[in-house]
């Protein structure tokens, strides 16, 4: 990791203006009634923003790849967590 | 100091080299987010439990949620977001004034946030929707509501409460760089707790469609 990387305050600007963007698509489909599946889009844009942040904003693109490691680590506990917890309920007469 | 190969800061006595210093901070920060994240983890897999268990009462009690509050609320703390990096990018060039001035918008933003938050629940609480002793909810699934509720209440109140610990580290931190403790020579400050305001950011993207937007309009 170099300190003084190359992401220009363009390159913020874009992925800023593509986080509102999604902001808005996020809530325009939600005023559409798609049962069950608004809860998924949701969740797909959500994850869309959240890795933009991570990615551009949380300096992950130009960190050193141990921090992957740690969020790797991070991901692969919660859906541990996830799939037993709900494993339990889903089977549950 | 030094200020070979674009790099700036003050090295320790445990460290080789500069780069490996900040890469050290930077993972050290990682895994105290990491940790926070299992925190909140838990929160939402209790949400995933109760929203497998009484799905339509959830999406029901969704509705009870004001959209706008949530949007422009959402809005704001992306807005926070770009507000921090750009201060970053700043601290990382050493420009002290730009710093000061972005980190302070950055807390007024989430003094906004805040505010608006608040503004929510006291309406929340005229509703009747707070669980407890003035919930008032007409239909049969009055429990179940009460369930969305706790899980509202308890997950944007945590969160809240990270904001407000990001507003203080933002108005310390502002003050630090107009004293020319931090940024130019040592910046790591500002890009750690720029991953920690971001972290918070993260966790508000999240919360606002499980809350807000399930629905659909019906």
């Amino acid at each position: 990791m170099t300190i003084v990387e190359g992401t220009s305050i363009r390159t913020y600007l874009h992925v800023f203006a593509a986080l509102l963007l999604l902001l808005f698509i996020s809530v325009a489909v939600a005023q559409i009634n798609l049962g069950l599946m608004n809860l998924a889009v949701a969740l797909l844009i959500a994850a869309a923003k959240a890795a933009l942040v991570i990615w551009y904003f949380m300096h992950v693109r130009v960190s050193p790849r141990l921090v992957l490691v740690a969020i790797g680590a991070a991901v692969f506990m919660l859906t541990i967590a996830f799939i037993l917890t709900m494993t339990d309920y889903v089977t549950r007469a | 100091m030094n200020s070979e190969g674009g790099e700036i800061g003050i090295l320790a006595p445990q460290f080789d080299t500069l780069k490996q210093q900040n890469e050290a901070s930077v993972l050290g920060m990682w895994i105290f987010l990491v940790t926070e994240i299992m925190f909140f983890g838990a929160l939402f897999s209790g949400y995933a439990v109760y929203r497998f268990m009484y799905p339509v009462t959830f999406i029901e009690s969704s509705h009870l949620l004001n959209v706008g509050f949530g949007s422009v609320n959402t809005g704001i703390l992306l807005t926070s977001s770009l507000t921090m990096v750009l201060a970053v990018y700043f601290a990382q060039r050493g420009r002290n004034r730009e710093v000061c001035l972005l980190l302070l918008l950055t807390a007024l933003l989430g003094l906004v946030f805040l505010e608006i938050k608040a503004f929510e629940w006291v309406h929340d609480f005229k509703e009747g929707l707070v669980p407890g002793k003035y919930f008032s909810f007409p239909g049969a699934n009055a429990k179940q509501v009460q369930l969305f509720f706790c899980l509202y209440f308890i997950m944007t109140g945590v969160h809240g409460l990270h904001v407000l610990i990001g507003v203080c580290l933002m108005l310390w931190l502002a003050f630090l760089v107009y004293r020319r403790k931090c940024s130019g020579n040592n910046y790591m400050k500002v890009e750690l707790s720029g991953l920690y305001w971001h972290f918070v950011d993260v966790i508000w993207i999240f919360l606002f469609p499980l809350f807000y937007l399930i629905g659909g309009s019906v």
